[in-house]
C-alpha cells in the first residue's frame, strides 16, 4: 500500500514534471502575492480607498520596471482586502489572505485594524507592514513579524508640542489655553491622554477635553462647549468626516480660535477639504504625515494621482513607500519566503531611497522605522503648505489667527 | 460644570429642534401600534430606506430633500399600504405575536437589501444651506433644524385635521377603539389598517427628507433613531399622538444637555434612563390611556 502510493506519487510528480517543463521554461518567475489590506467600506472608506490607490500605484511601477529583479523579475499579484472598517473585518482578511498564499501583507490604516490584523498574521509568521497606524502598541508587543515605516505616536505627538512651542515662542506667546477634541476610540484617547499629561510642562493650560464617537452625528454640543469656554487654540484628533463636520460647525457658531492646531488628524492634510470647505479649512494646521517636497518622485506621483480625479492623500505616499520598502526588502532576501524576507526587513538600511517620505536613514528597532517623522503644515490660501521642519518649509506659518 | 445660560440655552433650544423629528419618527410608529395594536420593527428599515430614497433623489436627480418630501410621502405611503395588504396582514392570519416576526423578517430584508445596493459606507449630501444658521437670540440655529422643527409641527396639523375631521380619519378612530363595532357598522378593517400603516410610513419618508441635509444615512442609521422613537413611544404613551410629538421633544433636550454634559461618547445615557424610568414610575406614559 505504502509502496503503492509512493510509487503512484513519484510516477504522477514526474509525468506533471514532463509536461509542466516546457510551460515553466517559457513563462517568468512565479508572482509574489502581496496582501493589500485596506478598510474600503464603513467609516474609514475614503482612506481606505487612497491607502489602495497608493499600493497600486507603487505595484504598477514595479512590475513596469521589470518586477523583482533578485527573483528572476518575478511580478508582484495584489491580494485585496477589505477590513470594512472594523479589526474584525481586518483579521478575516488576513485569514483568506493566508489561505491565498501571500508572502507579506501591507496597510491596516486605522490602529485597531493595525494591531489586530498584525497579531493574526503573526500566528503564520507573515509579515506585516503597518501603513498608517500611530497607535504605539503595534511595535511594542513584540511581534516580530510587524514593521511600521512611518513614525508612531510617541515621535509625532513629540515634534507636535515641540513645534507648537516653537510656533508659539516666535509670535510672542500668544495662546495659553486649550480644549482637546479626540474620537473615543484608541487612536483619539491615547492622543489627548498624552497632551493632557504634556501640554501643562510646557506651560499650557488644558481646560478641557471633550470626546465624540466616530461616526459622530452632530458637533453643535461641542462647539457649544468650545465656544462657552473661550480656549486660544483648539487641538482635534479624529477622522476625516468628524473634523470636516466640527470644523464646519465651529464656523456656523462664529467660533474663531487663535488657532487650530491638529495632531494627526484625518482632514486638515487633505486636498478634499480644502477643496471643499475652503472656508472652513483655512489657516487650519496639522502635525501629521506628508511626502517630501524635494524629492522629484513626490510631484509625478501626485500628478498621477490628480491626473485620475483623485485628492492628494497621505495615505497615498504612505503606502506607496511601504510596497516599495517590501520590494526593496524581497531584493535583498532573493527568496519568496516569508521568513528571509522578515530578516531582509528588519535589516533595512539607508541604502532604501525609493520611498517619498521625507525621512532620515531607515533603521528598524523592534519593527518600528527610528527615521518616521511628521511634517507640520498648515492650509493657506486653498493649498497645502509645510511649515515645519524648516529646512524644507514652504511657507510661514500664519499665528495667531486674527479676524 | 457650569455653563454660562445662553449655552444651556441653545443646547434647550437645539434638543427642541431635533427632537420634534425625533417626535416625527415616532408619530409613525405610534400610529400603528395605536390603531393595529401591533409593535412595527420594521419602522428603522423603512426609515433607512426613505433615507436611501431622499438621497438618490438629490445625488442622482439633484431635488432638494425639501421639494423630495411631499412626493416621497405619497410614495411611501404607497409602499407602507402594500407592505400592510399584501405581506403583513396576510401573514399575520389574526394574530399579535405572527406580526411581530412578520415586521422583525421585513426590517432584515430591507437592511440587507440596502447592504446589497449601497454597501456599508455612511454618506451624506450636501446642499448650499446645510450649514447656514438663523440668529435667535444670542443663540445660532442651524436652518436645516429649524426647517425639520417647522414642518414637524405641519404635519402634526395636517394629522390632527385628517383625524378629526375626515371620514378616513374618522375610520381610523373607530377601528382603534372598537373594531369589531366598526366592521359591523361597514368599515373596510382591512384597507383601515394599511392606510394607517402607510400614514406611519409617509411619516418616515418625510423625517427622512427632514434628517438628510444635515445627517448621513448608512444601511443601519435606522436603528439608532428607533431606539430613540421607542423610547419617546413608551414615554408618551404608547397610541398617543400628542404623546409622540410631546415625548419627541422631551427626549430631545435630553439627549442635548446629557451631550453637553457628559459629553457626545455618553450623551445617549440619559435616554435610556429615561425609557427605563418611565417603565418602572408610569408604564402608561405621559399621555398613554390604557393601563
Amino acid at each position: 500500500m505504502t509502496m503503492n502510493g509512493i510509487a503512484r506519487r513519484s510516477l504522477m510528480l514526474g509525468s506533471a514534471g514532463v509536461l509542466a517543463t516546457p510551460l515553466v521554461a517559457g513563462a517568468q518567475a512565479p508572482a509574489v502575492k502581496l496582501g493589500i489590506l485596506q478598510p474600503v467600506t464603513g467609516a474609514l472608506s475614503q482612506d481606505g480607498e487612497y491607502g489602495r490607490l497608493g499600493a497600486e500605484l507603487a505595484i504598477a511601477e514595479i512590475n513596469a520596471g521589470g518586477g523583482i529583479r533578485a527573483l528572476g523579475g518575478a511580478r508582484i499579484e495584489t491580494v485585496f482586502g477589505d477590513a470594512r472598517s472594523n479589526p474584525e473585518g481586518g483579521v478575516a482578511e488576513v485569514e483568506k489572505m493566508q489561505a491565498e498564499g501571500v508572502t507579506a501583507i501591507v496597510g491596516g490604516f486605522a490602529s485597531p485594524i493595525c494591531l489586530a490584523a498584525s497579531q493574526a498574521a503573526s500566528r503564520y509568521n507573515l509579515p506585516y507592514v503597518v501603513d498608517v497606524g500611530v497607535s504605539d502598541q503595534i511595535v511594542s508587543r513584540g511581534l516580530t513579524n510587524t514593521f511600521r515605516f512611518g513614525p508612531g505616536f510617541g515621535v509625532v505627538t513629540q515634534t507636535a508640542l515641540d513645534n507648537l512651542v516653537a510656533l508659539n515662542d516666535a509670535a510672542g506667546k500668544p495662546s495659553r489655553t486649550v480644549v482637546i477634541v479626540h474620537e473615543d476610540g484608541l487612536f483619539g484617547s491615547g492622543m489627548a491622554r498624552l497632551l493632557n499629561a504634556e501640554l501643562p510642562k510646557r506651560g499650557f493650560e488644558v481646560l478641557e477635553t471633550i470626546a465624540h464617537p466616530t461616526p459622530a452625528r452632530d458637533m453643535n454640543n461641542v462647539a457649544l462647549r468650545i465656544r462657552s469656554l473661550r480656549p486660544d487654540l483648539v487641538i482635534p484628533s479624529s477622522y476625516y468626516a468628524e473634523f470636516v463636520l466640527l470644523s464646519r460647525t465651529m464656523q456656523q457658531q462664529r467660533i474663531r480660535p487663535k488657532g487650530i492646531y491638529c495632531v494627526l488628524n484625518g482632514a486638515a492634510s487633505n486636498y478634499r477639504f480644502v477643496r471643499e470647505f475652503p472656508d472652513a479649512a483655512n489657516l487650519v494646521m496639522d502635525c501629521n504625515h506628508w511626502p517630501d517636497p524635494r524629492k522629484p518622485r513626490t510631484a509625478e506621483l501626485r500628478r498621477a494621482v490628480e491626473a485620475q480625479n483623485r485628492f492628494w492623500l497621505y495615505n497615498v505616499p504612505l503606502n506607496y513607500s511601504a510596497v516599495m520598502l517590501v520590494a526593496d526588502a524581497l531584493e535583498r532576501a532573493g527568496r519568496n519566503d516569508r521568513a528571509t524576507l522578515t530578516t531582509a526587513l528588519a535589516a533595512t538600511d539607508g541604502a532604501f531611497t525609493k520611498h517619498i517620505m521625507p525621512y532620515g536613514p531607515t533603521r528598524f528597532v523592534n519593527g518600528q522605522n527610528q527615521a518616521g517623522a511628521p511634517v507640520n503644515t498648515q492650509v493657506q490660501g486653498g493649498d497645502i503648505k509645510v511649515i515645519f521642519p524648516r529646512d524644507f518649509a514652504d511657507a510661514q506659518p500664519v499665528y495667531p489667527v486674527t479676524g | 460644570m457650569g455653563f454660562p445660560p445662553e449655552i444651556i440655552l441653545e443646547a434647550v433650544l437645539n434638543g427642541l429642534l431635533t427632537g420634534a423629528v425625533y417626535g416625527l419618527v415616532a408619530l409613525g410608529l405610534t400610529l400603528v401600534y395605536g390603531v393595529l395594536h401591533i409593535i412595527n420593527f420594521a419602522h428603522g428599515a423603512l426609515l433607512t430606506a426613505a433615507m436611501y430614497a431622499a438621497y438618490v433623489a438629490r445625488a442622482s436627480f439633484g431635488v432638494d430633500p425639501y421639494v423630495a418630501a411631499l412626493p416621497l410621502a405619497a410614495l411611501f405611503f404607497g409602499v407602507g399600504y402594500l407592505v400592510q395588504r399584501l405581506v403583513i396582514g396576510p401573514a399575520s392570519r389574526g394574530k399579535d405575536e405572527n406580526i411581530l416576526l412578520v415586521t422583525l423578517g421585513l426590517s432584515i430584508i430591507i437592511e440587507n437589501l440596502m447592504l446589497a445596493v449601497f454597501r456599508s459606507d455612511t454618506r451624506s449630501i450636501d446642499v448650499p444651506y446645510a450649514m447656514e444658521v438663523i440668529e435667535f437670540g444670542p443663540a445660532l440655529l442651524s436652518y436645516p433644524r429649524v426647517i425639520g422643527f417647522g414642518a414637524t409641527i405641519l404635519v402634526g396639523i395636517a394629522l390632527f385635521v385628517l383625524m378629526r375631521f375626515t371620514a378616513t380619519g374618522k375610520a381610523i378612530r373607530a377601528v382603534a377603539k372598537e373594531r369589531t363595532g366598526a366592521a359591523l357598522v361597514g368599515i373596510d378593517v382591512a384597507h383601515i389598517y394599511a392606510v394607517t400603516f402607510g400614514i406611519g410610513t409617509a411619516c418616515l419618508a418625510i423625517s427622512a427628507a427632514l434628517l438628510l441635509p444635515s445627517f448621513y444615512v448608512s444601511p443601519r442609521v435606522g436603528n439608532a433613531f428607533v431606539l430613540v422613537a421607542f423610547t419617546i413611544v413608551v414615554l408618551g404613551g404608547m397610541g398617543s399622538v400628542v404623546g409622540a410629538l410631546v415625548g419627541g421633544l422631551v427626549i430631545g433636550v435630553v439627549e442635548s444637555l446629557s451631550g453637553l454634559y457628559l459629553g457626545e461618547s455618553l450623551g445617549q445615557i440619559g435616554i435610556f434612563l429615561i425609557f427605563i424610568l418611565v417603565l418602572l414610575v408610569r408604564p402608561t406614559g405621559l399621555f398613554g390611556a390604557r393601563a
